[in-house]
C-alpha cells in the first residue's frame, strides 16, 4: 500500500511566476511514491474573459500561458513519472490539451497521455432566466439577457478517474481548486467518495496549495516584523502527505521564503467564511481542529481536518456583460499641490452633474486617500492637505460606453482648463464582466474524461 | 508584567481574502500568549467600526484558539466585488492592514515587545 504521496505546487494564479516549477519537480524528483505537479491558473473571471476569446477564434480560449508554464519541466515530468494536474482548460480543455501535444512535439519528446475533463460548461443546460432563479447572494443575473459564461464547480472524482485511467496529464476547465490535489489522493490511495474525514484532509492540502508561494513566504513579508528570506526566488510549496491525511507542507532546499506556524495558518484561513463549514464540490470540510505544528526547518505539519457529507448542490460562477470601466489620472505636484487637486475634483464634479447627472464616479487621491476610500466615494480618511505629490483618479463603470467617455474627456479637458500644474493625463477604457453565484443541482453536472495522446 | 499599548500590528498577522461583496480578515497572533487580550478587545463590533465608512450589513468574528487565531468576515464591503467597484483595491487585499493600524493594550514583559521582529515568537 502507497505509504506517502507528493503534491509540488507550480502556480497558484494565472500571472504567477512561470519559472517557480522548475525547482518544485527537482524536489519531487527526488522522492518515492506517487508524485503530482499542481498547477491552479483560472480566476472567477478569468474563465468568462476566456470565454470571450473562445468567442472570437475557437482554436482558443485556454490559458495561453500554458507553455510558458509546462515549457520548463515537461520533459522532467515525464520522464520521472511526475504527473500534471492543472485547470489550464479555461473555455477549452481540448485546446489545451492539444498545446501541450504541440509542446511536447517541439521539444522531441513521446506524446504524453492527456486526459481532459470536460462537463463544466452549464451553456446549453440552463437558460439565463434558469440561472437566474438560482442565483445565491447577489440579484445581478435577472437584469442581463447575454450569459457569457456560466460554469460549474466540479469535484475530484473526474481527476481522480483520469489518473486512474493512466493520464500523464490531466488538463481541466473549472473544477474546484482543492480538487487539484484532492483527485491526485484519492487515485493514490483509493479514498472512497465517503470517506469524508480523508475527503477533507485532501481537500485541506488542496487550499493549503492552491495559491502557490502564499504558503512559503509570498503575500506575507512585513519586515521587520515578518522578514521573508530570497523573496527574489521563493520556493513554492511541495506537500507530502499520507494514506489518513496527515499534510507536511515543505519547499525545495535552496530556495528562498519561509514555511513555519506564521504562513501556514495565514494561508490556512484565506478565502474562508465559516471555518467549521468550508464547501467543496466532494465535502464540507471543519478546520476548527486542524492544528498546525513545526517539526523542522521550513516543515510544518497540518492535522486535525474533519469533513461532513457533501453539499446538495454545486456552485456555479456565472458571468455577464458588465460594460465598461473608465479611468483617468491626472497629476498635481509641489506648492498647494492639493489645493489645486481638490480644486480639480470639484470642477469635474461640477461638470459631469450637468453633462451627465446619473454617472456614480469615483474621485482617489493616489499616495493621500486610494485604496482606504469609502465604497460611496467619500474618502474615509480626511481630504490630503499635506502631500506635494497627487494624482488623482477618476473612474465610473457603466454599460454606456459614451457616458464613460464623457468622464475621461473631462479629466483630459484639465490639461488646460483645470487649475494651474496639471500633468500627466492617462485614460484607460477596459471592458468588464459581472459576475454571479448560483447554487446549481447535482444533476447538471456530467463530467466525462476524454483522452488525448498515447494510447488514446 | 506591565499593560501597554501596542499597535495591532506589532503583535498579529492579517490576511484579506474576498468573494463576490464579502471580505474575509484573518487574524493570526504571532504568540499565542496574546491570544485571550486579542478575543477581548478585537471584537466583532469594533471591527465593524474600524470599516463603519464601507457600511457592512453584518460583521461575525470566528474563532480559532487552536491556531491563536480569528477569522472575521464582512458582508458587503467590497463596492460590489473585484468586478464591480470602482476602487483600486476591489478585492479588499489592502485592508488586513487597515485592521492592523488600530491599538491593543496588552500585558507584556517589555523584553518580548522588542522581540516583535523576530519569527516564531
Amino acid at each position: 500500500m502507497t505509504a506517502k504521496a507528493y503534491i509540488g505546487a507550480g502556480a497558484g494564479f494565472a500571472g504567477d511566476r512561470t519559472d517557480a516549477a522548475g525547482p518544485v519537480v527537482r524536489a519531487l524528483a527526488r522522492r518515492d511514491g506517487p508524485r503530482f505537479l499542481m498547477f491552479e491558473v483560472l480566476a472567477e473571471r478569468t474563465l468568462a474573459l476566456s470565454q470571450l476569446e473562445r468567442r472570437r477564434d475557437p482554436q482558443r480560449g485556454y490559458n495561453p500561458a500554458i507553455t510558458r508554464f509546462l515549457g520548463p519541466v515537461l520533459a522532467d515530468c515525464l520522464r520521472d513519472r511526475i504527473r500534471i494536474v492543472g485547470n489550464f482548460g479555461a473555455a477549452n480543455p481540448r485546446g489545451a490539451a492539444e498545446a501541450i501535444l504541440a509542446l511536447a512535439r517541439e521539444q522531441g519528446l513521446p506524446a504524453p497521455r492527456i486526459a481532459i475533463v470536460e462537463g463544466d460548461d452549464l451553456a446549453g443546460k440552463l437558460s439565463a432566466a434558469e440561472l437566474a432563479a438560482r442565483e445565491s447572494g447577489s440579484a445581478i443575473l435577472s437584469a442581463a439577457s447575454d450569459v457569457i459564461a456560466a460554469n460549474l464547480y466540479l469535484g475530484a472524482g473526474p481527476i481522480a478517474q483520469a489518473l486512474n485511467e493512466g493520464a500523464d496529464i490531466v488538463v481541466t476547465g473549472r473544477v474546484a481548486d482543492s480538487a487539484l490535489a484532492l483527485g491526485p489522493l484519492m487515485h493514490a490511495f483509493g479514498w472512497a467518495a465517503d470517506d469524508w474525514d480523508r475527503l477533507a484532509a485532501g481537500t485541506l492540502a488542496g487550499h493549503l496549495l492552491e495559491c502557490g508561494s502564499q504558503i512559503t513566504g509570498g503575500y506575507f513579508a512585513d519586515p521587520p516584523w515578518k522578514p521573508v528570506p530570497g523573496m527574489a526566488d521563493l520556493g513554492y510549496p511541495v506537500a507530502e502527505i499520507d494514506a489518513d491525511g496527515g499534510i507536511v507542507i515543505g519547499k525545495p532546499d535552496k530556495t528562498g521564503g519561509r514555511v513555519d506556524r506564521q504562513t501556514v495558518i495565514e494561508q490556512l484561513l484565506y478565502e474562508i467564511h465559516d471555518p467549521s463549514a468550508y464547501l467543496a464540490p466532494d465535502v464540507v470540510l471543519d478546520i476548527g481542529g486542524v492544528t498546525v505544528q513545526e517539526i523542522g526547518p521550513d516543515r510544518v505539519r497540518v492535522t486535525g481536518a474533519r469533513g461532513r457529507p457533501a453539499p446538495e448542490t454545486l456552485k456555479a460562477t456565472v458571468c455577464v456583460d458588465g460594460g465598461v470601466l473608465g479611468e483617468a489620472e491626472i497629476s498635481y505636484a509641489g506648492a498647494n499641490a492639493a489645493g489645486r487637486a481638490h480644486l480639480a475634483a470639484t470642477t469635474v464634479s461640477e461638470r459631469m452633474a450637468r453633462r451627465a447627472p446619473g454617472l456614480v464616479f469615483r474621485v482617489d487621491a493616489i499616495g493621500a486617500v486610494s485604496v482606504l476610500g469609502a465604497g460611496d466615494g467619500s474618502p474615509q480618511r480626511a481630504w490630503p492637505s499635506d502631500s506635494s505629490d497627487i494624482r488623482l483618479r477618476f473612474a465610473a463603470q457603466s454599460r454606456d460606453r459614451a457616458q464613460v467617455e464623457l468622464l475621461l474627456d473631462e479629466v483630459e479637458a484639465l490639461y488646460c482648463a483645470g487649475p494651474a500644474g496639471g500633468a500627466g493625463v492617462r485614460r484607460h477604457l477596459t471592458p468588464r464582466l459581472a459576475s454571479a453565484s448560483c447554487l446549481i443541482e447535482r444533476r447538471f453536472a456530467t463530467p466525462r474524461i476524454v483522452m488525448l495522446g498515447a494510447g488514446a | 508584567m506591565t499593560l501597554r499599548t501596542v499597535k495591532l500590528h506589532d503583535i498579529a498577522n492579517a490576511r484579506s481574502g474576498d468573494k463576490q461583496n464579502r471580505l474575509n480578515i484573518a487574524l493570526v497572533c504571532r504568540d499565542p500568549a496574546h491570544y485571550a487580550a486579542v478575543a477581548e478587545q478585537v471584537t466583532a463590533g469594533r471591527v465593524a467600526e474600524v470599516f463603519a465608512a464601507r457600511r457592512p450589513t453584518r460583521v461575525v468574528r470566528y474563532d480559532l484558539p487552536l491556531l491563536a487565531a480569528f477569522n472575521f468576515v464582512l458582508d458587503d464591503v467590497l463596492e460590489g466585488g473585484v468586478n464591480a467597484s470602482l476602487g483600486l483595491d476591489g478585492h479588499g487585499k489592502s485592508l488586513s492592514f487597515l485592521l492592523l493600524d488600530i491599538e491593543i493594550a496588552i500585558e507584556t514583559p517589555v523584553a518580548r515587545l522588542s522581540q516583535a521582529g523576530h519569527r516564531s515568537a
